[in-house]
């Protein structure tokens, strides 16, 4: 079994979730080789074959161009799977090589089953194993699915590879989040409202428990995308990585991009309506409440 | 300016799921559009208000009562639907959906076509992606905004963290739109009784379906539930108070 691991750099950086792609390929115990679109001055912990187009020569991303040089990687090297994290990067370039490689890509790989990928259905509320019509193939992880502890004094052995710059689209720069306001990662006691409070005016009841227990008042997306609640409250892989003490989740399904901002608090009550909401898999307490009604009797006894 | 939006009907994910083989069960569920294709509609629907003369067809796979979203996508105004009727359209996989949607739109020249970021059942964020990939054209993911301005069009890309990349390009190009790309308008009655009479067009999926599957479903699971958390159901008053006092035994933030 060989892997082919392809790691990502943005902005001047080596992202650091090659370590997901290392750990999966260990739990194979597989041959592994890695490609890169980096720099020569910041390569991964990875004491194998990397094969390496300089960032500083093919920019910032561009698919056309990625595309091409992992077809020639996989001619050198005949992997047996291709692996990308299930990332803003490899969600985009995933299915550009199943079609140029004409081999199935399998999405969101969290466990292997019986040599088969096991991905999630319905938001998580159930799993799938996956069979590929085909001997190779792509997959991508979900993130924090899989890791494995780097060693720091690890290097790889460097192929550089080459190509004409190809480009269908123009990268003309990056926009960072906005910052300001709020510091959720700082706060012991966050109480969070989900699509479940099921209009504008019942954030406040969220905010009115989170100010009553000391704490500040986060989000999920959707509450944030109608403009319920500012984006600097999101709580998630596109908002903020919170780690408090207490986390009240109110109304919030447990999305795998919500939870990934929220699983490292200490102590977790969801309230929600649906006993099978994904949160209860996280939730060290789950309220089986409308949260409506809920809440005003918390306050009372608080 | 010719456009085609791709959307997916889906179940309500509050739903009680049950398996059925190696699928859910699609009995007794709720059904809506896929809430990443409503994103895809609206913002379809803007860029037609814009392009004078533009033309917008939505287009949808699966069995018969997937017409009902194509008629919420008509009534936010889009202009005609195309319906590849496909009672086993759950068991295809990405590239067969893709295969089935590049098989119709080739040698119609559409100028741009949006698809969702991703489906909220399977969520393999494959199929926008490899429909363009088929057809030979551009392709951005994740868009939480677009503009036109002839000829050139901007739009961001939502990358980790909330960092944006800011990409340009020119037509034919697909896009897929993520969560918050704009406000989805709701279909107001004279709007959806204008849909009833619009064109309704119906394709047999064998007149569109050239390829073999490239993966298949050999189980679905239920996941194991780990245990731990404690469920608390009941009056909400005797549950607040159970609720406390397990806070106060268990943490220290009420301890004060
Ligand atoms: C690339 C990407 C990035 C993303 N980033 C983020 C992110 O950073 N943060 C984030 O949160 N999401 C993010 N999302 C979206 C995520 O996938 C989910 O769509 C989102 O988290 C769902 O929010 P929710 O749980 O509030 O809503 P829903 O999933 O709609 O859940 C609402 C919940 O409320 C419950 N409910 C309904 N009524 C009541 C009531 N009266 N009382 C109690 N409970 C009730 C329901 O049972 C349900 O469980 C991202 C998605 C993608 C694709
Ligand atoms: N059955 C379908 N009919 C029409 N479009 C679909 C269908 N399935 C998926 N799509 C489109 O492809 C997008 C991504 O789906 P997926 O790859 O399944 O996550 C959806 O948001 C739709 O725009």
């Amino acid at each position: 079994m060989k892997t082919l691991l392809i790691a990502e750099y943005r902005d001047g950086k080596l992202l650091e979730n090659y370590a997901e792609l290392l750990g999966f390929s260990q739990s194979l115990d597989a041959d592994t080789v890695m490609f890169l679109v980096g720099s020569p001055t910041d390569l991964p912990k990875f004491p194998g074959k990397l094969y390496l187009a300089d960032a500083g020569k093919y920019g910032e991303y561009n698919p056309a161009c990625h595309k091409r040089f992992i077809e020639k990687v996989v001619a050198a090297e005949n992997p047996d799977i291709i692996v990308l994290s299930h990332s803003s990067y490899g969600w985009d370039l995933a299915p550009r090589l199943s079609c140029a490689l004409q081999i199935p890509q399998i999405s969101e790989v969290v466990d292997v089953i019986d040599g088969l990928p096991v991905v999630p259905l319905c938001n998580a509320k159930m799993r799938r194993t996956v069979k590929p019509l085909h001997n190779r193939y792509v997959i991508t992880l979900q993130a924090g699915a899989y890791t494995v502890e780097l060693d720091s004094n690890a290097a790889p052995e460097v192929t550089v590879i080459d190509d004409e710059l190809t480009e269908n689209i123009i990268f003309q720069g990056y926009e960072e989040a906005q910052k300001g306001g709020v510091d959720l990662s700082k706060a012991e006691i966050i109480v969070s409202a989900g699509r479940g409070v099921g209009k504008p005016e019942n954030v406040k009841i969220i905010a009115d428990l989170a100010a009553r227990l000391g704490g500040e008042y986060g989000a999920s997306r959707p509450v944030v995308d109608a403009e319920w609640v500012e984006h600097n409250r999101q709580v998630g892989t596109t908002g903020q990585t919170v780690s408090p003490k207490l986390y009240v989740a109110c109304g919030i399904s447990g999305a795998i991009q919500h939870l990934a901002g929220m699983k490292k608090s200490e102590f977790v009550v969801a309230i929600n309506t649906d006993r099978d909401a994904p949160i209860s898999e996280i939730a060290d307490i789950l309220v089986i409440a409308d949260l409506k009604q809920f809440i005003p009797a918390l306050m009372e006894k608080l | 300016m010719k456009i085609l939006v791709c959307i997916k009907q889906v179940p309500d994910m509050e739903s009680k799921f049950k398996i059925d083989g190696t699928w859910y069960d699609t009995r007794d569920l709720a059904w809506r559009m896929n809430e990443y294709d409503e994103y895809g509609v609206e913002q379809a629907v803007c860029l037609k208000e814009q392009v004078a003369g533009s033309d917008l067809t939505v287009l949808s796979i699966g069995p018969a009562r997937v017409k009902e979203s194509m008629k919420k996508a008509l009534a936010m105004g889009c202009d005609r639907g195309i319906h590849i009727e496909d009672d086993k359209v759950a068991e295809r996989d990405p590239y067969s959906i893709a295969a089935i949607i590049a098989e119709y739109a080739r040698n119609q020249e559409f100028d741009i076509i949006f698809c969702g970021m991703q489906s909220q059942d399977r969520a393999s964020a494959q199929v926008g992606i490899l429909t363009a990939e088929l057809l030979g054209i551009t392709a951005v993911s994740t868009i939480i905004s677009f503009n036109y301005d002839h000829p050139t069009i901007t739009v961001k890309r939502e990358l980790e963290g909330g960092v944006k990349a800011v990409i340009s390009t020119t037509a034919p190009a697909l896009f897929t739109c993520q969560l918050g790309l704009n406000t989805p308008r709701y279909p107001t009655l004279p709007n959806i009784m204008k849909a009833k009479k619009k064109e309704m067009l119906s394709v047999p999926v064998s007149d569109v379906l050239k390829v073999e599957a490239a993966q298949q479903t050999e189980k679905i699971f239920f996941p194991e539930k780990k245990g731990g958390g404690l469920i608390l159901e009941g009056d909400p008053a005797d549950i607040a108070g159970q609720l406390v006092r397990i806070l106060k035994e268990k943490t220290t933030v009420l301890s004060r």
